[in-house]
């Protein structure tokens, strides 16, 4: 794909903001519903002296998506005409799924993924008996099949009521 | 042995761990014996493989600095990189522990192992979280909560394993009967875990061994599977020195990179 050639004038004048809202469009390759900063692994957007610095964060260690967000990012800024960018992978402090913002947790459940649990209540999760609301029907009538769904951040259910399996974004 | 060295180490160990074992985890992808299982090692062995990444980028970066000497040509790069750590290593420059690349076998003894792993592995990234290295503290914190859901994972099918069918019952207490000799190096330090739990960098094993003593008795209880006498163990892994397993898996990992040096896609 070609980026096209930064300008010297949107270069200037950028900031934080806007940039925020131009990543806006990078979303999770796996969730093609939800943007990155929705699912809190866009920490933060930093402009000095019109250089660019914008920090991510993995969901997982594995996280084979990782690296295309970070080459979205990357492509989306360079097709903005922002040449001067540099973008930084922290660990610390590690993500967790309490960053998934209250849209991003709207948009998971129109999607068919019931949103994880808080971690408040990550306790009543491991003892396995959590009320998980089906997606599809809202029943609370749901059984976990397996702890490891789809993708890494997935565990899999199914729903008593209107016998739909469904993923669940694991508290994390 | 000096700090840095001993990060290195220590660093290094860390990903093989989790490298080794994440390849073997691996090798279930597609034959698994229920499909959530087939996914849930795929899944695990993708968190190991992840973790690993972190811990060799971290280890290459680290030689780089103790030891300029390791540099082509005495530049100031380029330094090795995670890849190849992983895929220009041989053998001999493994220093995984042993209990890890043993071969996957059925499924009562890759979960029999995966257990014994998980239950020193958790503890161990708990107590990292902690670490006055920033670096492997930020691993630790993203690692721990993964490494959670892989010995509950574990632990949950061997209940279901031990306490189950005569015959499942049966193979996982020969699996545990069989691996218990590999459980000994986990817990005897090397040169580099005395320098770094003298540091405050890592813990001492044997803090690690006490909570990993006390949820192999929890589970094995519930499991209704006997723990083993201790006799003789084995070790060799944190020098180099290994079973006759992990040469021929590291073949198989490695051979693109060995037969192409250098290729991308």
């Amino acid at each position: 794909m070609k980026a096209s050639a930064p300008s010297e004038h949107s270069v200037g004048s950028v900031n934080a903001a806007e940039i925020e809202r131009l990543l806006e469009s990078v979303k999770d390759p796996e969730i093609p519903v939800i943007s990155i900063r929705e699912l809190g692994v866009l920490r933060g957007v930093k402009v000095e002296n019109g250089a660019v610095e914008v920090t991510i964060t993995p969901t997982y260690s594995g996280c084979p998506a990782m690296d295309f967000m970070r080459m979205e990012v990357e492509r989306t800024l360079k097709q903005a005409g922002i040449g001067n960018f540099q973008v930084k992978q922290v660990l610390s402090p590690a993500w967790t799924t309490d960053w998934i913002s209250d849209s991003g947790r709207k948009k998971l459940l129109d999607f068919g993924i019931a949103p994880p649990p808080h971690s408040a209540d990550i306790r009543a999760l491991k003892g396995g008996s959590p009320a998980i609301a089906c997606p599809h029907c809202g029943s609370t009538e749901t059984e976990m099949l397996s702890q490891f769904g789809s993708t890494a951040c997935k565990a899999l259910y199914r729903c008593k009521a209107c016998k739909e399996p469904f993923d669940l974004f694991k508290c994390h | 042995m000096s700090e840095q060295e001993a990060l290195f180490r220590y660093t290094l160990r860390m990903g093989d761990n989790s490298l080794v074992l994440g390849h073997r985890n691996s090798e279930w992808c597609g034959h698994g014996p229920v499909l959530e299982e087939d996914i849930a090692q795929a899944n695990i062995a993708l968190d190991l493989i992840g973790q690993a990444r972190n811990y060799l980028t971290y280890a290459g970066e680290v030689e780089a600095k103790f030891r300029p000497s390791a540099l082509p040509t005495g530049q100031a790069g380029p330094l090795r990189t995670e890849d190849d750590l992983a895929y220009l290593r041989g053998e001999r420059e493994y220093i995984n522990v042993q209990l890890v690349e043993l071969p996957k076998g059925d499924y009562a003894r890759t979960i029999v192992r995966s257990f014994l792993f998980d239950a020193f592995h958790l503890p161990l990234q708990q107590a990292l979280t902690t670490s006055k290295d920033e670096r492997l503290k930020g691993i630790a914190e993203k690692a721990v909560k993964e490494v959670t859901y892989h010995l509950r994972h574990s632990s949950e099918w061997l209940v279901r394993f031990g306490d189950g069918t005569e015959e499942s019952h049966r193979r996982a207490q020969e699996a545990l009967d069989d691996l218990w000799r590999y459980t000994g190096e986990l817990f005897t330090p090397d040169e580099a875990e005395e320098v770094l739990a003298k540091a405050g960098i890592a813990p001492k094993l044997a803090d690690v061994k006490q909570e990993w003593s006390a949820t192999v008795d929890r589970v094995l209880k519930e499991a209704t599977l006997k723990r083993p006498a201790d006799g003789w163990m084995a070790s060799g892994g944190k020098k180099g020195i290994h079973t006759e397993h992990l040469g021929p898996m590291l073949a198989e990992m490695q051979t693109l990179q060995r037969s192409y040096p250098g290729v991308e896609w």
